[in-house]
């Protein structure tokens, strides 16, 4: 069977530094740009539409166009934080559909590490956001608002550290594999358990590495990618959502996939149990265990359990996933992942993962990306891709 | 850590204040939480606000809350200098508020435990509701 898609995804690139003592951030942009067009087999003059996060220097896209050079007819700067590459690849395909553009490059890079910033400390939003006073004096880091999170599925629906354990095992597990990986050991559940805790009840190893780098991805219309070959990936269905506080009647169980899967397997025209693989933003083990129930691969509740014994393991489990090591052990650029869920998910339908985790004749995949602070005020988005002849 | 140990709390940052929620700020210094309802729809909501986000009616006005409520759900930093409990609490008016808890045990804290307003001095002289348990 082969499906419609209306745009492919013809060129990735994830950025092999860790930490980029001696690179600018637009460097660090047009590297991961130059990587994902010589993939594609493109060059920046087929480039015509360019979009971009809040990471780009500069207002919207406007200095990192000017700095590489692109000559563009479209550009979109939607940030949601970390889901806002994959938020941009929806938006790509909307704007190749309708002719504005054919060929559209997405970048991202930072570098957090270099540059020293605390993460720990309380981000600087500016003094205009409504909602500041009612929050900055109390103290909210990132750490804690997705602890809270935890404290409450667990007092909903008895999900264990243990359990929670078993995400950061299998992220290990895979990035045991991949060389670019800033943690590549091999952790146990009590590894977990055991490493200190940051903020009740995640512990060190249940929360992401911080590095520095980018990534890029190159988009392009039907027409084009019949001219690059097989390895261009299909986009066959895409969402995205805002969940926030409502109005003060929060319930920190769930995330914005809720809105944003069901949205992008009905245009994709698939089930959970057609998926071969996914990569789910993995900024902590608790963002995965929301995520993946809210995206209906297991009932809402049973995710620690799902997770348990290894199904989240290549090889090994019924569902794959962050087989690159995800956030958990491989990369979190610029405390930004969702790019890199984007990456490694055309690298399995492509069957260019590393052999010891591609997932067999793997045809239909999903990358999930997560921005902001889980289930408070946060950006969600799914996208689902296929083999080119899926 | 027993509860002795954790009367060194953190410094408290001065809220920013607008146009929109000073009234809430002078009233915590006066030792009272207030919440804006909106006489359109009747609804409270939280944080405050000029226009009701359930209904977008500008017709809002403040009232004074129970101060009564229970943590919904809550995280004790451990890392940094100063342990502190983040959380959100449910107040009897229905609403969900961030807020630390204070002048607790931080390892005896739970989900569902009943706690009640109190008041803490900020940098600025500014006064911020946190909550502690119920006696």
């Amino acid at each position: 069977m082969s499906r419609a898609s209306k745009a492919y995804i013809a060129g990735i690139y994830e950025h092999p530094t860790r930490k980029a003592v001696d690179q600018t951030v637009p460097q660090l942009h047009a590297e991961s740009a130059l990587g994902a067009l010589l993939d594609a087999g493109l060059t920046k003059d087929d480039v015509d539409g360019y979009f971009c996060a809040g990471d780009a220097p500069g207002l919207g896209g406007l200095s990192m166009a000017e700095y590489m050079g692109l000559d563009v007819k479209y550009t979109d700067s939607t940030e949601t934080g970390g889901s806002s590459y994959v938020v941009h690849v929806g938006h790509a395909v909307n704007a190749i559909a309708q002719g504005k553009c054919s060929v559209a490059l997405i970048t991202l890079a930072g570098r957090p590490r270099a540059e020293g910033v605390a993460t720990l400390g309380t981000r600087d939003y500016g003094n205009i956001l409504p909602e500041l006073g009612f929050e900055i004096p109390y103290g909210p880091v990132v750490t804690n608002m997705y602890g809270m999170a935890a404290m409450r599925h667990m007092h909903e629906y008895g999900t264990t550290s243990e359990q929670l354990a078993w995400i950061k095992v299998a992220a290990s597990h895979h990035a045991q594999h991949n060389e670019h990986a800033l943690l590549r050991d091999v952790v146990t559940v009590e590894d977990v358990v055991n490493s200190p805790i940051i903020t009740d009840p995640l512990h060190r190893l249940d929360c992401c590495v911080i590095t520095d780098g980018g990534g890029a991805l190159v988009i392009v219309s039907p027409e084009i990618a019949k001219t690059l070959g097989d390895r261009c990936a299909k986009i066959l269905g895409h969402g995205e959502a805002i969940k926030h506080l409502n109005s003060g009647n929060i319930d920190l169980t769930y995330t914005g996939a809720v809105k944003s899967g069901p949205i992008a397997f009905e245009e994709a025209g698939v089930t959970q149990a057609d998926i071969d693989y996914v990569s789910i933003y993995d900024s902590f083990t608790i963002t995965v265990l929301e995520t993946l129930e809210d995206l209906g691969f297991c009932e809402k509740g049973q995710g620690g359990k799902f997770v348990s014994d290894g199904n989240l393991i290549s090889g090994v489990g019924k569902l794959p996933f962050n087989t690159d090591g995800g956030g958990l052990c491989n990369n979190h650029p610029n405390n930004r992942g969702g790019i890199t869920k984007v990456i490694e998910a055309v690298r399995q339908v492509r069957g260019e993962a590393h052999p010891k985790v591609q997932v067999p004749d793997c045809t239909l995949v999903l990358a999930h990306g997560t921005g902001g602070s889980i289930a408070t005020r946060m950006g969600s988005s799914t996208v689902i891709l296929g083999r080119n002849d899926a | 850590m027993t509860a002795a140990d954790q009367t060194t709390e953190r410094t408290y940052p001065e809220p920013a204040i607008n146009l929109e929620t000073e009234a809430y700020w002078a009233a915590a210094k006066e030792g009272k939480l207030i919440l804006k309802k909106c006489n359109a729809c009747g609804e409270t909501h939280f944080y405050p606000r000029a226009i009701c986000p359930h209904c977008l009616s500008g017709d809002t006005e403040w009232y004074e809350a129970s101060g009564k409520g229970t943590i919904y759900t809550y995280s004790v930093m451990r890392r940094g200098p100063t342990p502190y409990a983040i959380a959100y609490v449910t107040l009897e008016e229905g609403i969900s508020m961030m807020t630390n808890i204070v002048d607790c045990d931080y390892d005896a804290l739970a989900v569902g435990q009943a706690v009640e307003v109190t008041f803490r001095a900020t940098e600025g002289d500014q006064a911020l509701p946190v909550f502690k348990p119920t006696a």
